[in-house]
């Protein structure tokens, strides 16, 4: 009889934390990003293709399911180690086979050497250049990701990569411009 | 907390003020410098006038190199209302127009304009306004703008954007206080120019219309004092306040802290809470601006540190190199550990990296400091949570735990602890016993924070330009099926309609087409052109045989003979051409012609083809519009193809 | 001519580290004196050992954690720590007392949390805690007042008590503690607790020989001392009234209360505040930066607190003093102290407000 009720009891008492539970898991709920956007979030949107994929979102759909996260050359280290501690995996050192890490550069069309083919303006995976059939073309700077993507279909390669130099304005102080001595 | 008008007036007029917490008493040795009135010095040879000295937009250039240009004309325009222009310092030639090592803590190189001086010193005609208070008020702040006065206090913000605000204005507050050691430039200029800073005021109260407006004027320069309340006794609405000296108390929010016990919201302005706040230098040059119509060329500038034989208070021209400034102050480098010039105070100036850095608007101080006045560079010792910099902070903030985490990079976290209201006035690094460069720990991370940010807001709008792309391209491939499939639907009814007649014509129109294909291939067929091409690739081919179809065409439109005599390579004969039209055409041909060779050697080939028939020659015959440009497309992608070919020629040579 | 480049500031106060140690350690003196003149030169002959232990372990563990160990030394913060361990021991305890203590302050307290500035707790007292839990009678022997002792005790005696526990007549430690009635005599805080739990008053506690004045022989002096030397560095601003004078509030609020409550029961405030290793606490311990709390309402409540633990531990605990431990305890509660004071900072409305949105204005806007 007592164990009969202590059955009864514990199938009670595990019935109303189950039910506590059940319901705090509907109420408490946390809205999280989905991880596919998460990892959008971390990459760094140049858009350049070199991971295989045709842009970060895709790349961002394959490693959340299960491609490698050091496929992606313009985020480099920083961004693998972001994503490694959001994919709870380890940080691997970039996969050379998909380029290497480099300065920020933008995409400048020698616009006396254009023949305004369209072609880079159709390759540019964020609209970044500007441009009519027979007319010169130009690229915003502000808006060129530096994918590199521009200069490959251009028949007349009037297109460089030139590296962002830096100005006052984009200028930041750096720990090692003064020589501090770190002791003990 | 917020105090009303009236309080705080019977408290200014009870000769109380505020208090802001926390500030530091670093030695003043301000009468280095402010013994002698300031001086005229010699104009330099040549003046380097950087083109942005405010902070905002550049304005457009508006003189080329080798121009003459006279003492106040305008070297840029304003374009924008967030940027104002630069004068011409003195008058004299325009001798370049480049990057130049700039008055910024990196000393990156800006855009400068150089200028010989002529030492004639000639103005260029003056427009003063002299009864501004008949002017509309856009009118002076038009000429305050084109004065290109911006804040001379130290941030450089331009003038007549804090000349014609949106909101009422109970206070204008004159900022003479001066609170870093050393600098004396406005102490020395309110005691020798009191009347016009005066009537500076007297414009900006026209413009702002304050209830009140205070002159504020720290407690260790009496003769100051009494030189603006001499120049101000006439008007009962300007107070002339003297505030207890303590480092910061010059600092805008401080000081409108110590005179209304107000403070401005974090992410606000002054305005939010009814003050404004202009530096006395501004207030002198909006009246040279207005009554005199002189732009603002010069300002005063204080030589002082141990280092200088001779220091005081100079009338520097913009852009003057501070080489200049070294001989005139008698600069002794021998006195220094080694060569330090600061320009600014020693608590935020920043070290200038070559002498050549010339003066802007903004420059108020080149320090020499000798080997006994500045901290030697130590070592920084570890933190021992003192918190002496705690309470030295005027911002009320936790140096300490911003250093933690800026150090350790918590970026996040250090934005927590309200970073973003330090104000860089380094008094806690002044009291840190353990030597530690606190306020370069909060730049380095300031500036990362920034740069995060940008990057992040970059990445965002490269995303959504990317995502708006992929759904245009699929919005136009659905819209191109669509209209695909009405034509072809279009089409099936047609035929359906008209049955075998449409056929018909479908039938002729097919043969016709054929005919003319017939009909080019065997034009196509006597071009040598094509025997070259042939023996390449078929890509090649393809390129060739189109240019090969222009050149026909053209030859059959015209019909004349090369005039040309023939020579062993192609590119000598292109140099033959007289007429310029010729000439164009001819760099054109004679790049094809040059890509053609190069590909040709590339392939080690003989040249086939005679040189009278070569395309080369025959280009030159072209003349319409239209051919040119087809002939310059055909050219460069010749030349592309001769590149890449070379290239990867070379890429098999190394490989080999 | 490319110059050096620093950032500013350009010009820092002269005083460093070092010297803020050293001036608490000059503070410490006129204490220092008072303790000998009354207790025997034991506490100087402690803070010699005490002094080449901590050198000899810092050095030691820096050059095994590959680091600088000159500058560490020069900052004096070890020196420091040794004269509070000194002073806080038992004039008589032996010598390997003060050796292990020095060596677990500077080893495991303060070395093993990363060094200067790391330490969660107070090396000194963390170590004195430690000697009194593993050696709890060695470290409640002390010395009774010269003036009172049978036996007084010259500095060679001193020596030899601590290297062999014998003076140089022969007398062992409880010979020396002996009254000149020939009684052991306890310290002033020891016999009145002994008394209360013996049911009798506080009045009748204080008829003992320990007693002077109704307050500690010899440990008022000693106390004032200490209360001279940490005026003096308030006075040069090396430390900030807050912690003191919240010890000292702490102690006083509960023991005047109490006091008034039964004045049977509980010694007076005067006594409270002027006994034991109080003042010597409050001005010399407590105000530890590394370990104390770093904002200034912070320091109040941390310094209520340890007055709050000493009172609580002397009158109602096992142990006769408890700076110690009020001191650890305190120690344990300033992470969660600083995060719920932290001063509003200038143009913010809450304290806690969080800055979201980065501001893009460059802040060196000085005046305009």
């Amino acid at each position: 009889m007592t164990i009969v009720s202590a059955l009864i009891a514990l199938g009670i008492l595990a019935l109303i934390f189950g039910l506590i539970l059940g319901y705090a898991a509907i109420k408490f709920k946390v809205e999280s990003d989905p991880l596919v956007d998460q990892i959008d979030e971390i990459l760094p949107q140049t858009q350049c293709g070199q991971c295989g994929y045709p842009g970060c979102r895709p790349y961002a759909e394959a490693i959340a399911n299960g491609d490698d996260i050091n496929k992606c050359p313009p985020g480099g280290e920083a961004t693998i180690k972001d994503l490694a501690s959001l994919m709870g995996v380890e940080a691997k050192a970039l996969d050379a086979a998909h380029g290497e890490e480099d300065v920020k550069k933008v995409a400048f069309i020698r616009e006396d050497e254009c023949i305004g083919c369209t072609k880079c303006i159709q390759a540019c995976p964020v609209d970044a250049i500007l441009g009519a059939a027979k007319q010169m073309h130009t690229v915003i700077e502000d808006e060129c990701t530096g994918c590199d993507l521009c200069v490959d279909p251009c028949p007349v390669d009037c297109i460089d990569m030139i590296p962002v130099s830096e100005t006052t304005s984009t200028w930041r102080w750096q720990l090692a411009s003064i020589p501090v001595k770190q002791v003990s | 907390m917020y105090s009303d008008y009236e309080s705080i007036i019977s408290r200014l007029n009870e000769g109380r003020l505020w208090d802001f917490p926390g500030g530091v008493h670093p030695p003043e040795l301000k009468e280095l410098s402010n013994q002698d009135p300031i001086a005229n010095i010699e104009i330099p040879d040549k003046l380097y006038v950087t083109t942005k000295q405010h902070i905002g937009v550049q304005g457009s250039l508006s003189v080329e190199v080798g121009d003459l240009v006279l003492k106040g004309e305008p070297l840029t325009k304003s374009t924008n209302p967030f940027s104002v222009p630069v004068h011409a310092p003195t008058s004299g030639r325009v001798t370049a127009i480049s990057p130049h090592v700039s008055a910024h803590p990196s000393g990156l190189p800006e855009l400068t304009v150089q200028i010989t001086a002529d030492h004639k010193d000639k103005w260029c005609p003056l427009n003063p306004i002299l009864d501004y208070q008949q002017k509309p008020k856009a009118k002076i702040v038009e000429a305050i703008c084109n004065a290109g006065i911006a804040g001379m206090g130290g941030a450089g913000f331009p003038t007549h954007i804090k000349a014609s605000p949106k909101k009422n204005i109970e206070f204008l507050i004159i900022n003479g206080v001066e609170c870093e050691p050393y600098i004396t430039s406005d102490d020395r200029l309110m005691r020798d120019h009191a009347w016009q800073i005066r009537q500076g005021i007297d414009v900006l109260v026209h413009l702002l219309s304050p209830k009140i407006v205070i002159v504020a004027i720290e407690d260790n320069k009496p003769e100051a004092i009494e030189a603006m309340q001499v120049a101000c006794q006439e008007n009962a609405k300007y107070l002339v306040c003297s505030v207890p000296t303590k480092y910061p108390a010059g600092g805008e929010k401080q000081l409108i802290q110590i005179l209304t016990n107000r403070e401005v919201p974090a992410q606000g302005l002054p305005v939010d809470v009814g003050v404004l706040m202009h530096n006395v230098g501004t207030c002198f040059a909006i009246a040279d601006a207005v009554f005199s119509g002189k732009p603002l060329v010069q300002r005063v500038v204080t030589l002082t540190g141990a280092a200088f034989r001779k220091p005081g208070n100079v009338w520097a021209l913009i852009g003057t190199p501070i080489s200049h400034l070294l001989d005139i102050g008698r600069y002794k480098a021998k006195l220094q550990r080694q060569r330090k010039l600061i320009m600014g105070g020693p608590m935020m100036g920043f070290d200038t990296l070559s002498d050549d850095v010339p003066v802007v608007k903004i420059t108020n101080c080149i320090l020499a400091p000798d080997a006994s006045e500045v901290a030697a560079i130590g070592s920084e010792q570890p933190c021992i949570r003192c918190s002496a910099c705690a309470d030295a902070c005027p911002a009320s903030l936790l140096p300490q735990q911003l250093f933690w985490h800026s150090k350790a990079k918590e970026l996040d976290k250090a934005q927590e602890y309200n970073l973003f209201d330090c104000i860089e006035c380094g008094a806690c690094a002044y009291v840190c016993p353990s030597e530690i460069p606190l306020v370069h720990y909060y730049r380095v991370a300031k500036s990362e924070i920034r740069t995060q940010q940008q990057e992040k807001d970059q990445a965002d709008k490269a995303r959504e330009r990317f995502e708006a792309r992929k759904e245009r391209l699929a919005r136009e491939q659905k819209a191109r099926e669509e209209k695909h499939a009405k034509a072809a639907e279009a089409r099936r009814q047609a035929m359906e309609e008209k049955g075998n007649g449409a056929k018909d014509k479908i039938a002729a129109a097919l043969a016709r087409a054929k005919a003319k294909k017939q009909q080019a291939e065997s034009a196509n067929a006597v071009e040598p052109a094509e025997q070259i091409a042939s023996t390449q690739d078929t890509k090649k081919d393809k390129v060739a045989m189109a240019i090969a179809r222009a050149k026909a065409k053209r030859e059959a439109a015209k019909k004349t003979e090369p005039k040309e005599t023939i020579t062993d390579s192609p590119a000598e004969k292109a140099e033959v051409a007289d007429s310029a039209e010729q000439i164009k055409k001819q760099k054109v041909a004679a790049a094809v012609a040059k890509a053609k060779a190069k590909r040709e050697a590339a392939k080690k080939t003989e040249p086939k083809e005679t040189p009278t028939d070569s395309p080369a020659e025959k280009a030159e015959v072209a003349d319409s519009a239209e051919q040119v440009k087809k002939q310059k497309v055909a050219a460069a992608v010749a030349k592309a193809k001769a590149k890449r070919l070379a290239a990867k020629k070379a890429e098999e040579d190394k490989s080999k | 001519m490319k110059f050096t480049l620093t950032s500013s500031p350009h010009q820092r106060v002269k005083r460093n580290t070092g010297q803020v140690m050293r001036l608490v350690m000059y503070a410490a003196v006129p204490g220092l004196i008072a303790q000998t003149w009354f207790f025997g030169w034991g506490a100087l002959v402690h803070f010699a050992i005490a002094a080449l232990t901590v050198v000899i372990t810092e050095a030691a563990l820096l050059e095994l954690r590959k680091k600088d160990f000159e500058l560490a030394i020069k900052d004096c913060s070890a020196l420091l720590t040794a004269l509070l361990i000194a002073i806080s021991i038992p004039p008589f305890a032996p010598w390997w007392i003060t050796v292990i203590g020095s060596f677990f302050a500077i080893a495991i307290v303060k070395q093993l949390y990363g060094g200067l500035g790391f330490n969660l707790f107070n090396p000194a007292m963390a170590a004195y805690v430690m000697l009194l839990v593993s050696f709890p009678v060695h470290m409640t022997t002390w010395s009774i007042p010269q003036a009172l002792s049978l036996y007084p005790t010259g500095f060679f005696d001193s020596i030899s008590i601590i290297f062999t526990g014998y003076s140089s007549d022969g007398y062992s430690i409880t010979q020396l503690r002996t009254y000149i009635d020939g009684y052991t005599l306890a310290t002033p805080l020891d016999t009145l607790k002994t008394a209360i739990s013996q049911n009798l008053t506080v009045a009748e506690a204080i008829e003992s020989p320990a007693f002077e004045y109704q307050l500690g022989a010899g440990w008022f002096w000693v106390n004032f001392a200490y209360l001279i030397g940490g005026v003096y560095l308030l006075k040069i601003k090396v430390i900030n009234w807050h912690i003191p004078a919240g010890v000292i509030g702490g102690i006083l609020l509960l023991s005047l209360a109490m006091y008034i409550f039964d004045d049977g029961k509980f010694a007076s405030p005067l006594f409270h505040l002027f006994s034991g290793g109080l003042m010597m606490g409050a001005f010399f311990i407590a105000t530890d930066p590394v370990s104390a709390s770093t904002t200034n309402k912070g320091r109040v409540i941390f310094g209520l607190g340890i007055g709050l633990w000493v009172y609580i531990i002397r009158t109602w605990g096992g142990y006769p003093d408890a700076i110690a431990f009020a001191v650890l305890v305190m120690n344990m509660a300033v992470p969660l102290i600083d995060y719920y004071t932290r001063p509003r900072t200038y143009g913010h409305k809450t304290e806690h407000k969080k800055t979201i949105a980065v501001k893009h204005i460059d802040s060196q806007d000085k005046s305009e």
